[in-house]
Parts: structure tokens; sequence; C-alpha cells
């Protein structure tokens, strides 16, 4: 499983990326492992304010329906409308071309309360 | 976002004989009605692909098999079945239904006419002791039920070039005379014998092979390896339902119910109210073929963006009007669709509706099923 060093990660299984005062925001390859061949992939639009925790869009696969939580607050500036018509990049290219939304953070030391790429991989070791 | 599962809790399922093997083919289990089975292998899209265009190999030895022998036993099962068995040559199997007083569906199974006096019933698995019991307990005429599914194990083989790599393991027989829904009992498939039975629940040419569970892992791995050529590929869960729900089969649970009669899911095909024994649950069946259903299970696709899952609301200009009982992306269509049990008075083809997907209402409209034909 590939776990980026330059990360942070929830644990509902999303990483964030820290570039100044914005935060990227996509999901893990150890979740898109588990969820299979994603189908699907449901991202909130520009403008959304979102609490940390809030649930803001969703993940399919095949299978099954994955809700997506916000892993810090912030207002959403920009979404990945790539995915809306190639979701399998969720699969493919999970910590790169599939992120899914850019926050600019209310609090970025919100970004610290995560877990580091350590702390995670005992997480999904488990 | 990810149930995981827990240790402690997978122990307890049930395991095929094939379980000791899954990992060498890179599988990822899940618990499905008390049985740890593999949902996928190398990936839904892939497996699914693979049968429609090549061929599948599924492990599907937690279905359950019921015998029911004795001079009594075509009369006993003619009323506790929907379809008629008068018919059935040996050697031949049939889709039935095993309805309850009120015409709803205990279970859906194929009875396979083993001789003039035994019948082999193979159930759904999470259904196996429900239906043995009932069975048991309508038990009429000289007759003896026994449920001996922990003898078998069962694979389907399933695809276009499901004949072709078969046949190189099996020599005793010409694939070419075992039609669709017959079977042929004591086939050799390499140095051992099953019951081989040209069916299955994909929608594609196939086989179902009934063999001794110790036999398994021997017909897995032949199969596998004389057919790498023909690129078979191990499938699991996740793409016999994607793949049955295509070829627009119902699923027990979802299509069918205790709660759902064969006539609402559709299956009037397999209920004969006109053969000459009354059946459990006829009067109710009857009625619903003579005044139409008042639900009905029918196939829809999206318009706008959006997939229907199982349990979501249909509704009808913002009122309620039934329920999806199935629903994915289509790996084969490339589209999103589902199946959904609704108010019949809005079910003919082309009506627009909504489903209620995380409190939004998505537009799209009935199709008609099945989503998908072999050619």
């Amino acid at each position: 499983m590939a776990l980026p060093k330059e990360l942070r990660y929830s644990e509902e299984h999303e990483w964030v990326k820290v570039e100044g005062n914005t935060v990227r925001v996509g999901i893990t390859d150890f979740a898109q492992s588990e969820l299979g061949d994603i189908v699907f992939v449901e991202l909130p639009e520009v403008g959304t304010e979102l609490k940390v925790n809030e649930p803001f869009g969703s993940v399919e696969s095949v299978k099954t329906v994955s809700e997506l939580y916000a892993p810090i607050s912030g207002k959403v500036v920009a979404v990945n409308e790539e995915l809306n018509d190639s979701p399998e990049l969720v699969n493919e290219s999970p910590y790169e071309q599939a992120w899914m939304i850019e926050l600019e953070a209310t609090d970025l030391s919100e970004v610290e309360k995560l877990l580091t790429p350590e702390e995670y991989d005992k997480l999904i070791s488990e | 976002m990810i149930n995981r599962k827990g240790g402690q809790v997978m122990s307890e399922l049930k395991q095929t004989p094939l379980y000791p093997i899954y990992k060498n083919w890179g599988a990822k289990t899940i618990d499905f009605g008390g049985w740890e089975l593999p949902v996928q292998f190398s990936g839904i899209k892939k497996e699914h692909e693979a049968v429609r265009t090549k061929a599948g190999l599924f492990d599907v030895s937690h279905m359950g098999e019921i015998l029911v022998s004795g001079p009594d036993s075509e009369e006993y099962l003619q009323k506790m079945l929907s379809n008629d068995l008068s018919k059935l040559k040996i050697n031949k199997a049939q889709y039935t239904i095993l309805c309850n007083e009120q015409g709803g569906t205990i279970d859906d199974l194929l009875v396979y006419k083993l001789t003039d006096t035994s019948f082999l019933l193979v159930v759904n698995a999470a259904n196996t002791d429900k239906d043995f019991e009932w069975l048991k307990k309508h038990q009429s005429g000289e007759v003896t039920v026994e449920n001996i599914s922990s003898s078998y194990a069962q694979l389907a083989l399933q695809g276009p070039l499901a004949q072709r790599i078969l046949q190189k393991l099996v020599k005793n027989e010409d694939l070419d005379n075992i039609k669709f829904f017959s079977f042929k009992q004591d086939v050799q498939i390499g140095d051992v014998q099953a019951l081989v039975s040209r069916s299955g629940y994909t929608g594609e040419d196939g086989f179902e092979i009934y063999c001794k569970q110790e036999d398994a892992i021997y017909i897995w791995e032949n199969i596998l390896t004389v057919g790498e050529l023909e690129g078979v590929v191990p499938c699991g869960l996740g793409a016999r339902d994607t793949l049955r729900f295509e070829a627009g089969l119902p699923l027990y649970g979802q299509e069918l119910s205790e709660n759902i009669s064969p006539i609402e899911a559709g299956l009037q095909f397999a209920v004969k109210v006109n053969k000459e024994q009354e059946f459990i649950g006829k009067s109710v069946l009857q009625e619903q073929i003579t005044n139409g259903p008042k639900r009905k299970v029918v196939g829809i696709e999206m318009i706008e963006r959006g997939i229907p899952r199982t349990g979501y609301k249909v509704l009808k200009d913002g009122q309620e009007i039934g329920y999806v009982t199935t629903g994915t992306q289509s790996p084969t269509l490339q589209k999103s669709i589902g199946m959904a049990l609704i108010d019949s008075n809005f079910a003919e083809v082309g009506t627009e509706l909504e489903v209620e997907i995380r409190n939004k209402s998505v537009k799209g409209k009935i199709i008609p099923t099945p989503f998908y034909k072999r050619k």
C-alpha cells in the first residue's frame, strides 16, 4: 500500500495535502483497494462550507456506497470534475489524479490532529 | 468509510471446501449469509467482463441441496412447488418457487429430476434450513426429505468459452449433448465424477458442476489450468451479482422475499396454476394473475446522474410508489440501472419517475428487463 510521507490521514481513510492555506483531500490507496472498482464519485459544489467530520460526498464501487467525511473544516474552493467521467482514476491514481476537493481551511491547525503516515499505517494493519 | 471484518466474527463463519485455496487467487472475502465467501478475486469489473466474453469460474458450494426421494416424491413436490413437474424428464432441471400460504416466496430454486422417484432441490444458502423445515412440516406420502448440503460442493463455469474449456477435462461425454437446463450424472471430469448441468446465474452459456466436497479443489484447479489460454478467471460473488442483475434474474432477499410473490417479481413462467395438483399459495397467485398484481418488479434506467441502490425510495411526482431492489452501474451496458418493486399503476415502460438518492430526487425511467441478453 502506498502511503506518501508528506500527507496526513484521517481514520475515515481520507488523505490531506497542505498547499499554503488550501488543503487537498482524497481517499487512500488502502481505501480504493478495499472498495474495489470505483464507478461513481459524488462531490459537493464549490462554495460549500464543511465542518470537520461532516459528510461531503460519496464514492461508489460496483458493490457499495461509501460516504466521504471532511477531514478538516473549510470552504470548498475546487472540486475535481474529471472524476465525473473517469471515476476509475480513484483506483488508478488515488493520491494524484483522483484528488477530490480543495478546501480553504478554517483552522489549519486541525491538520495536526490527523494521523501521521506511521499512525495510519498502524490503523490499517490492525 | 469501510467496514472491516473483525477476526473473531469471521472465524465463526462457514467455509466451503475451496476456502483454503482462495488466497492463491487473491480473493477478498466477505460474510455472505453466514458464509465467508470471495466477493472478488481480480476485480468485479474484470471478472464480469471475462464471463461475458470468455469464461469465469465461481465457487457456489454454499448453495443448499435437499434430496427428496420415495415413490410419492413427485406428488408431494407438486403440492409444494409452483412449477409443473409432471412433464419433467429424468436428467432435466426446472426453475421453480416454494411459496407460503400468502403467495409469498419462501425460496426460488432448481429441481433436478434424478430418477422417477428422486429429486435434488438446489436452494439458496441462507434459506436451506428454513426450506428444509418447511418441507418436513408439510411432508406427505411415502417420501424422505434429506438436507445433504454438506456432502456437495458446487462450481459454476460460465461464459461463451465454458464448454470448450470443460470439454478438455470431460472424456466420457460430448457436452453438446447436455442442452440448456439438462444435466448428466456421473460425468468424468479428469479423475473424478460429478453431476454436470447446463445452467447458471449469469445470463451466459455455462455449466454448474456438483461434486463431492473432497473433489472441489481438484476440479477448480484443473479448470483454471486447462482454461488459461481461453482466459478463464476465478470470479466472486460481486460479479455473480452484477451478471445476474443484468440478465434480469432475481436474487432472493431483494427481488424475492416472503412478502413478494413470484407474480409480482415477474416469474409467471414458473407458476403453473393450471396443473392438476393444488399447491401452497396457489389461490393468491391465481388472483394476482387474473387481476394483475398490485406491485411489480420493473427495470429502471437513470436519466440524471446517480446510482440506484437497494432500499432507495422510488417516487412519482414526489409521491412514494416503491423501492429499489437492486441497482448498480452496469459493467456491460455502462449505464446506471436498477430493479425496483413499484405500484403497478406506474409500471409501464417509458414512465418517468424519481429515485431518492441521499435526500435528492434523481430522475429515471422504466425500461424493459432483462437489461442484457446474450446474442
